[in-house]
């Protein structure tokens, strides 16, 4: 017994002086290390004429044609270029080490949603300042650049949602692509047979949930500001419906839009809502034969408002002023008209500038039901700027509540916009 | 840090009538060696442990977001980040999905896996084989292992219903992964699947260090088959048992890319834990202070079992 006292109190001597002597490293070694953290910038930027460029263009076509582009206003800018692509998921976490290291590339490629939050933060220089010309440009995509008033960022092509259709099935039914919601219920409805679903969309719980949900959210009028609306409630009750009705899988809450194409190629959904950049899947389906109409407005007659997509370039703050110059005329040139048109069609997308859209659907006419919403399309981040992440987590998490969390769509919104 | 051996070992007692002096300065010798031989450790542990810890206890207090690390400006918010998740309408949701998340893998995984390292204990042809074809869950990747078990789960085309389907005068298409009542089940089903190798080894292992004899004495007094494994087994697996439960509970608290693979936290929020949740605060909300209160609160959980394991652990070495 007192042998056993005696044994622990000794260890627990040895015990105290180790933890004494950690815990004095443990408040040493962060000082260490922010020491180590704040050097190691500046050497990063290469050689005096080397522009170097990030983005996650990283898979064909977009690698070769957005690369191709690069080196080409690489030269007429007189400056040589080191690109680098990154795997897309990981991209804000390469910017967000590389501003607290300083060592931010020339000319940065970002998500267009994300651009104001990186504004936000001081990384990235204002472009009037050094005289990039923005006109021509939709107004919905220069909101999305734009961060208190000073342009950040310029987009030379876009990308947005539409309804795809399988012409034989519909055909087959005698049935139109709908242009309204009520055509929507009725067609989807009317296509569900067997194995097949009449409509598929994604409702997941990620951004790209969201960015399915908003075309209808906007289009009758639903803002994000303030979700908790009965437009918004309106909007939602389509989907919902559509849900119950048995027309729409309820496996869609966890459909991303890859899962939507492979859906609709497989013959398992008659119509979905997707974008261009599904074309490859696509048309790699034998015998897959299908069309592309704008999305189904409320009421016939109306706008559809939907968001937009792809990726802005950028002039990161590095403090060197002349290449900051340089860089920003590199961005400027792949924004040209030729460029727009020349983008666009390698990579099935559409350019921002409204007047070119003809040059790009003569060529390429599955992109029509794209480019005619471009004058209409509307930014996410154009309203709540850096805090559309929130609003967006909202917006997502009410939708699958009303969808299959047993809440009517008023208290799903309700008490989403309260979170 | 401290290892309980090091400091009995130091307390050896040096041959009686050794004089004080040299007594005094052999201990100090010993005493650096001792220390010189703890360093790398603690340096190890320091730097990949004691400084992203410390470092997330901080952030927990800080307004930490994407424009920190531009700026460097982190400004003291004190207990807002906690106020905030705490009053966050899915919180109370994250902790009792975590908490049945925790007790229904341990449970599942453990009873599994005792009854599998049971099964093995006795001696049979193929065993070996069968053995390490069990480990295989261990040995896929976790990304590769859940988009399997979501093909399998899908309501429409999944292997599972599409056998639940070939059951005569059963009709059932289990939304396994849609459905916010099954998808906790789900989650908690594949995590159990992953975790039983684990176990299972750790369990195995243990009932192999039983003296076979045991058992011989025991059968001579009656005891076999369930009375065996009551009387004998059990008694005398309790310490890996032990360790088995508790670096499950650690190891199942901080569980996030099984979940994040299958339902992404959904549907609904239905599966969603403190980890996912403090996953999407940092990095989709770009939210890190939020994310690392949360992150912190799940530490203090962990916590309760470290030192609930640490205190089993020395009542263990004191017997």
């Amino acid at each position: 017994m007192a042998r056993q006292t005696a044994r622990r109190s000794v260890r627990q001597a040895g015990r105290r002086g180790s933890t004494r002597a950690g815990l004095a490293a443990l408040l040493v070694l962060p000082l260490a290390l922010g020491a180590c953290g704040g050097g190691g910038g500046g050497t990063a930027g290469g050689s005096p004429d080397t522009l170097r460029v990030l983005d996650y263009y990283n898979s064909d076509p977009n690698k070769t044609i957005w690369g191709d582009a690069i080196e080409a206003c690489g030269q007429s800018v007189g400056m040589e270029i080191s690109r680098e692509s990154v795997p897309g998921d990981t991209l804000i976490q390469k910017v967000l080490q590389q501003s607290s290291s300083r060592t931010l590339p020339d000319v940065l490629m970002l998500d267009n949603p994300d651009v104001q939050q990186i504004a936000a933060s001081g990384a990235l220089a204002p472009l009037g300042d050094l005289g990039v010309d923005s006109s021509g440009v939709a107004d919905g995509v220069l909101q999305a650049s734009t961060y208190e008033g000073e342009l950040y960022a310029l987009q030379p092509v876009t990308n947005t949602i539409a309804l795809f259709y399988n012409r034989q099935v519909l055909d087959a039914a005698g049935i139109a692509p709908p242009t309204t919601w009520d055509e929507l219920k009725t067609a989807s409805a009317q296509l569900t047979q067997g194995d097949q679903y009449g409509f598929a969309m994604s409702n997941i719980n990620t951004y790209e949930g969201t960015w399915q949900f908003l075309p209808f959210m906007w289009s009758n009028g639903g803002d994000e500001k303030d979700i908790a609306t009965p437009q918004t409630a309106e909007a939602l009750q389509l989907v919902k419906d559509l849900m119950t009705s048995g027309s729409l899988s309820q496996s869609s809450v966890n459909w991303s839009q890859a899962d939507v194409a492979d859906q609709f190629s497989a013959g398992k959904a008659a119509m979905m809502i997707n974008g261009p950049w599904n074309f490859g899947v696509l048309d790699a389906v034998d015998g897959l034969d299908y069309g592309i109409v704008p999305l189904p407005v409320p009421q016939a007659g109306e706008t559809a408002v939907s968001p937009f997509g792809g990726e802005a370039w950028t002039v990161p703050q590095t403090g060197d002023q002349e290449k900051q110059q340089k860089a920003a005329e590199l961005v400027q040139c792949l924004n040209s008209d030729e460029n727009e048109v020349e983008i666009s069609l390698g990579t099935g997308t559409v350019p921002t500038k409204p007047e070119l859209s003809d040059q790009v659907t003569s060529q390429n006419p599955k992109l029509e039901a794209f480019a005619a919403q471009v004058p209409d399309l509307r930014a996410r981040t154009g309203e709540l700027g850096p805090d559309w992440p929130q609003a967006a987590t909202k917006i997502y998490t009410a939708v699958q509540n009303a969808l299959v969390g047993g809440m009517t769509p008023e208290d799903a919104l309700k008490q989403a916009q309260d979170g | 840090m401290a290892d309980p051996a090091v400091g009995v070992r130091s307390r050896t007692a040096p041959p009686a009538g050794a004089p004080a002096g040299r007594r005094g300065s052999q201990k100090t010798q010993a005493r650096v060696v001792q220390v010189a031989f703890l360093v790398p450790a603690v340096v190890y542990l320091v730097l990949f442990f004691g400084y992203p810890v410390v470092k997330n206890v901080l952030m927990g207090f800080q307004a930490y977001t994407t424009r920190t690390f531009y700026t460097g400006e982190a400004p003291w918010v004190g207990l807002a980040n906690y106020s905030a998740v705490v009053g966050n309408a899915i919180f109370d949701r994250t902790l009792w999905n975590t908490l049945f998340f925790t007790v229904g893998s341990i449970v599942g995984q453990f009873a599994i896996g005792l009854a599998i390292a049971v099964f093995f204990h006795k001696k049979f042809a193929l065993s070996g084989v069968l053995r390490s074809l069990i480990l295989l869950p261990w040995l896929i990747p976790m990304i590769a292992g859940t988009a399997v078990w979501r093909w399998i789960l899908d309501t429409d085309n999944g292997a599972l219903n599409r056998l639940l389907s070939a059951v005569p005068g059963l009709d059932l298409h289990p939304n396994w992964l849609t459905s916010p009542e099954l998808a906790l089940l789900a989650v908690i089903g594949v995590n159990i699947w992953l975790g039983i190798p684990f176990n299972m080894t750790i369990l195995y292992g243990g009932l192999q260090e039983i003296p076979e004899d045991l058992y011989e004495a025991g059968a001579l007094d009656g005891a076999t088959g369930w009375r065996a494994f009551r009387h004998i087994t059990w008694p005398m697996l309790r310490p890996v048992v032990t360790v088995v439960l508790v670096l499950g509970v650690v190891y199942t608290l901080k569980v996030i890319d099984v979940i994040l693979g299958l339902t992404n936290g959904g549907p609904a929020n239905s599966t969603q834990t403190i980890s996912t949740f403090s996953y999407d605060m940092s990095f989709r909300q770009f939210d890190f202070g939020q994310g690392a209160a949360l992150g912190n609160i799940l530490i203090l959980i962990s916590l309760v079992f470290a030192v609930v394991y640490l205190r089993i652990n020395r009542k263990a070495v004191d017997e």
